[in-house]
């Protein structure tokens, strides 16, 4: 029983890091249509932002994460501006073969400017680990959860609120519609992919902050495309959603079937097993919007 | 300019090579395909090897991509699965070529049904992602069945035979490679002008208006999947001949997006660009060593930024083609032909 609430526990926490890079995701798909294989690698190059404002600069903690924050969110904007906008319209393959070929240009790039050495942060949290009923949360883990669920929380004010976030929810709703209203589309694209980097990059700094960086860390970003695809890919409810889910479904597979299989890691697979089973059951996912198509 | 090119018969206007010119540099290049292994050195027949693999592989890649417009990023999955499938094959059973091969694409064919099933429903993205899956859990296949795939240690895969032949080094190997590749672009060019490939091109061009033309959707993307796993399964087989050892790393995620790489930089949907794209993407690693290596003198740190820049020139490859010569390297050729031809008339 403990077991079960431990595994169930952590993969709370591990999902709501899973939550904020698929929040990252979906704000760039629901703006623009574009789904975004380099998000592991800004979150990746978030981590390094702060990483280098922490023990470089020496600055404190808070303002190492704007550093991050807005580091990711400057690249994003010059991708968005020289790579992406020249492409509007363009068949699916060239704008996904685009953020893949980012990717690999961002993971070389962090390798040259940082290394390809592992590096860990600072201790940032409080050492004491959290107790939570019968369940010992690592502390790294449960202030990681809180910051997640913070920005989360901002997010969604922000889509709700905010006079920028109402336009970006109408771009993405009905461009057209939203254009002949007054609503600057091409700068809705640029805060779309800002904000987007932004939420990757903070998920880059929990992560960092609880198992240190390398330029590898992008791989990680693999992890997010079960998450919005159970979720919804145009859905911020649903990234949140699938992001927790998908941690405790492999965190359960990781504990409960681990050793039935032999060599182990069934934690990698399930995800994708999820998600195909949902794109052959219920492509747009939990709560996504489902397209229908008419000749 | 060239001129009088009339054709008398259909069976002339239908030739795969149509004028004398094209059929002289045709002739030349084959020449020049036999006579390379003769003459040069260990280094350009391994290169050799490699490139005539990646021309097998992104063919099938650029069927089901190019022409049909699945985007794929399982294509390693399905070389592993052809590798594998040769790798067990010749290692247990001591099967020649004759076998291995045809079973490699036919088990890496099966497997692209599978992965091609879910076409049925979804496109796009979406079938990426579907792919995307399936390289994942073709990856923890190849680790976790180790009674088929050896684990984590691989297989070890003896010299690939056929009767009496034995092709143990590169260069005997390069006949074998050299031999598999020309069969499959010829195929392929082929297929590009016969109703199968013109299929393909319609579904990917408009699949609603191309069901409605009596195009089979499902059938007709079941088919493409197949056919570029086909291909994947037997350059994958090449593969395990060639590295002699078979392990779960060789097929990696990065790899299909290397693959995809390939004919974006080769030209989706053309075979000519396939092969273009597999030379150059092949020979690009080696000039970044090279200017390494003349940069060593002068900067020590050059070797050590060797595979950071490789990462970045080949991300910056695909985004430069994308966005300035969308049709690559085989739409280069195209207007370097022109120009020739039109000389002195150009524009």
């Amino acid at each position: 029983m403990d077991f079960l609430i431990q595994l169930l526990v952590s993969g709370v926490a591990v999902g709501g890091v899973y939550a904020l890079v698929g929040l990252g995701f979906v704000a760039i798909f629901k703006a623009t249509g574009i789904l975004n294989f380099a998000t592991g690698e800004f979150m990746m190059i978030g981590a390094y932002f702060g990483y280098t404002a922490l023990v470089g600069l020496h600055l404190p903690f808070w303002a190492a994460l704007l550093v991050a924050l807005a580091g990711a969110a400057a690249v994003a904007l010059v991708v968005e501006r020289a790579l992406l906008r020249p492409l509007f319209g363009q068949p699916t393959i060239t704008v996904v073969m685009v953020t893949l070929g980012l990717s690999s240009i961002l993971k070389g790039l962090a390798q040259i400017i940082w290394t390809a050495e592992f590096r860990s942060f600072p201790r940032i949290f409080p050492r004491k680990p959290v107790f939570l009923g019968p369940a010992v949360v690592p502390s790294r883990l449960f202030y990681g959860f809180l910051i997640a669920l913070a920005a989360v929380a901002v997010l969604a004010a922000f889509f709700r609120y905010a006079r920028a976030g109402v336009a970006m929810r109408a771009t993405a709703s009905d461009q057209g519609a939203a254009y002949s209203l007054g609503v600057d589309i091409r700068r809705m694209f640029g805060l779309a992919w800002g904000i987007g980097a932004a939420a990757a990059a903070l998920g880059g700094v929990v992560v960092g902050a609880i198992g240190g960086i390398s330029p590898q860390l992008g791989a990680l970003g693999l992890k997010v495309f079960p998450v919005v695809i159970l979720g919804g890919l145009d859905s911020v409810a649903g990234a949140i959603v699938g992001g927790i889910l998908i941690g405790v479904l492999e965190n359960l597979a990781g504990g409960y079937l681990d050793p039935y299989v032999p060599g182990g890691s069934v934690k990698e697979v399930v995800p994708f097993l999820v998600l195909l089973l949902i794109l052959l059951v219920r492509p747009y996912g939990l709560f996504g919007t489902r397209e229908i198509e008419r000749v | 300019m060239r001129i009088g090119d009339f054709k008398e018969t259909y069976a002339a206007d239908e030739a795969l090579l149509r004028t004398p010119p094209v059929r002289f540099w045709m002739a030349v290049f084959g020449v020049a395909l036999v006579v390379f292994p003769w003459v040069a050195g260990d280094y350009p027949v391994y290169l050799a090897d490699l490139v005539g693999i990646t021309v097998i592989s992104a063919l099938g890649l650029n069927l089901l991509t190019g022409f049909t417009g699945q985007i794929s990023l399982g294509h390693a999955a399905f070389m592993g699965v052809g590798a594998y499938t040769a790798a067990a094959l010749s290692s247990r059973w001591g099967l020649g070529l004759w076998a291995t091969l045809p079973a490699a694409g036919g088990v890496a064919a099966a497997f692209g049904l599978v992965v091609g099933a879910p076409s049925l429903r979804i496109k796009g993205l979406y079938l990426a992602m579907a792919t995307l899956a399936a390289q994942v859990i073709a990856e923890f296949g190849f680790v976790h069945l180790e009674s088929i795939t050896g684990g984590i240690r691989g297989i070890n895969v003896p010299p690939a035979r056929l009767g009496p032949l034995e092709f143990g080094t590169d260069r005997a190997l390069y006949a074998v490679i050299v031999a598999v590749a020309a069969l499959a672009t010829w195929f392929a060019a082929n297929l590009k002008r016969s109703a199968p490939g013109r299929a393909f091109v319609a579904v990917r061009d408009r699949d609603i208006a191309a069901e409605i033309m009596g195009v089979p959707l499902f059938g007709t993307k079941l088919r493409a999947f197949a056919l570029g796993a086909f291909y994947a399964g037997v350059a994958g087989a090449l593969w395990a001949y060639f590295m002699k050892v078979v392990t779960p790393e060789h097929f990696p995620l990065s790899l299909s997006i290397h693959y995809l790489a390939v004919i974006i930089v080769g030209g989706l949907g053309t075979v000519i660009g396939s092969v273009f794209g597999a030379v150059f993407m092949t020979l690009v690693p080696e000039i970044l060593r090279g200017l390494a290596s003349l940069a060593r003198p002068h900067y020590p740190e050059a070797m050590v930024l060797l595979s950071p820049m490789t990462d970045v020139v080949f991300g910056g490859l695909i985004v430069g083609f994308l966005l300035f010569e969308p049709h690559g390297l085989a739409e280069i050729w195209q207007r370097t032909k022109r120009f020739f031809r039109l000389w002195p008339f150009v524009h």
